[in-house]
């Protein structure tokens, strides 16, 4: 809103139509991923469809987290990891603490990852999704006093880099169109 | 609202990602020191999702059912002289149990048998994978007044499933045998040595802790034991295959991957009982 104060020029009005436009496209990020994160726990019975939560979660926050922080704060992040662990039957606390280091590490990384082309900002998310997967690994190995097997964490990594163009071109571009309070 | 300078407001929007990352580290005690809690709040979600869920399953079954009928078709001769071999082989056995079957029922009347108590069922529809990346498990739907209760044991029409661990207003969740916190006392068929069936969060679980002097055969059937008194003895459970590194593993005959509709029975037994909050001890008072 700041900047849009700043900015030079005639404004329309601001209505109750108006500000419900600029309502919805603030919170757009959190919706959409609140959205995705029910449709992959649906029943689609898909093999290997557990790790399809975890992954989509961390891409939307992560997407969000790095072009547009103020509708993706650290409350936001919060809840969203709240609801991976009650959803996905994970020690509660895991999926919130994973979820807020990747998003503190996207904060840091967005100056830099902003001026880098696709292929970079790519291979930065894979590195971060493996991490996630390792530290969610750990995390509930530690919480449950038990060495479990290695191999769903893996999984886990290579699916939430490899889903990670299919979920960041349909959110780029809702990024410049329906999510975009400029253009309200 | 309070009104703050801007380095206040700057210092406070720095300070929320620590206290929150702070927080996820009590969330974790909470949840380790209250297990009921998280369970709870689990369930509720459950029940609130499981009707959206439900309503979905119907479309999404009728999908899948329709991509496999496509696959059928293709191997619709080769399926009929299977089926046709596998009907012949059958009927042979068929006949074999008819007359055990009638062999039994003179030998148990002669002897005075005692005939286990029928058990109670209850039929429900799986509704989600209540499973997630470390866990195995199934959600079902039932209606309310269920009177089901934590401990039910849910079969397929094959085979075992799992056991009842948690259940919500209009949802219960099932611990499948391939979760790896599940224990299951078992006897081989052929050699009746009891053994332990452990799960692994793989396909297969485990056996593990026959005695000495035998060793699982392979092919042989794997049934739940009565033993500490958590399951009835003889539900089917799987055959014992061994893997690739020689450890005797049991595939479930239960379809686990594809569970639409179980079966759950309560044998009205009581042994180890779940976990409850300790009840206090009044002084003075026994």
């Amino acid at each position: 809103m700041a900047r849009r104060d700043r900015a030079p020029g005639i404004r329309p009005r601001l209505t109750i139509g108006r500000r419900l436009d600029i309502a919805a496209r603030y919170s757009f990020p959190a919706g959409s991923t609140l959205v995705l994160m029910l449709l992959a726990d649906a029943p689609f019975s898909l093999p290997g469809q557990a790790a399809l939560l975890p992954a989509i979660t961390l891409a939307c926050i992560w997407f969000w987290s790095l072009y547009r922080p103020a509708a993706m704060s650290p409350p936001v992040v919060f809840v969203l990891g709240l609801l991976l662990d009650l959803l996905g039957f994970n020690p509660l606390g895991v999926g919130v603490l994973v979820m807020l280091a990747a998003h503190g590490i996207a904060l840091r990384a967005r100056h830099f990852l902003g001026q880098q082309g696709f292929a970079v900002g790519w291979i930065a998310f894979g590195v971060v999704g493996v991490a996630v997967a390792c530290l969610g690994w750990a995390m509930v190995s530690l919480l449950t006093f038990r060495l479990l097997p290695f191999g769903p964490a893996v999984f886990q990594g290579v699916l939430t880099a490899a889903l990670y163009p299919a979920l960041a071109i349909p959110l780029s571009r809702a990024h410049r169109t329906v999510a975009d309070p400029e253009q309200a | 609202m309070i009104r703050l300078s801007i380095q206040a407001r700057q210092a406070l929007a720095k300070l929320t990602l620590p206290v929150l990352i702070v927080a996820s580290f009590g969330l974790m005690l909470l949840g380790k020191a209250d297990t009921l809690l998280a369970e709870r709040a689990r369930m509720a979600l459950a029940d609130t999702l499981a009707p959206i869920y439900a309503a979905v399953a119907g479309p999404i079954a009728d999908v899948h059912r329709t991509i496999a009928e496509v696959g059928d078709l293709w191997h619709l001769r080769v399926e009929n002289a299977r089926l046709r071999d596998e009907n012949e082989r059958l009927r042979r056995w068929q006949a074999i149990a008819l007359a055990l079957d009638a062999e039994n029922e003179r030998l148990k009347a002669s002897l005075k048998w005692i005939p286990d108590p029928a058990a109670s069922f209850v039929t429900a529809r799986v509704v989600a994978d209540a499973g997630g990346v470390y866990a195995k498990a199934a959600l079902l739907s039932i209606g309310p007044n269920h009177g089901l209760r934590k401990g039910g044991i849910a079969l397929d029409e094959r085979g075992l499933v799992g056991r009842i661990t948690e259940v919500g207003a209009r949802t219960a969740r099932i611990l499948l045998i391939t979760d790896i916190n599940s224990r299951i006392p078992v006897i081989l068929e052929n050699s009746r040595a009891r053994a332990i069936l452990v799960g692994t969060n793989g396909a297969r679980p485990r056996l593990l802790y026959w005695p000495e002097g035998v060793v699982p055969q392979n092919n042989e059937r794997v049934v739940t034991s009565a033993e500490a008194n958590a399951f009835p003895a003889n539900l089917p459970i799987g055959t014992v295959r061994f893997s690739a590194s020689g450890v005797p593993e049991v595939e479930p005959e239960a379809l686990l991957q594809r569970l639409e509709v179980v079966r759950i029975f309560d044998y009205g037994l009581g042994g180890i009982p779940p976990p409850e909050p300790p009840a206090k001890q009044t002084p003075g008072r026994h």
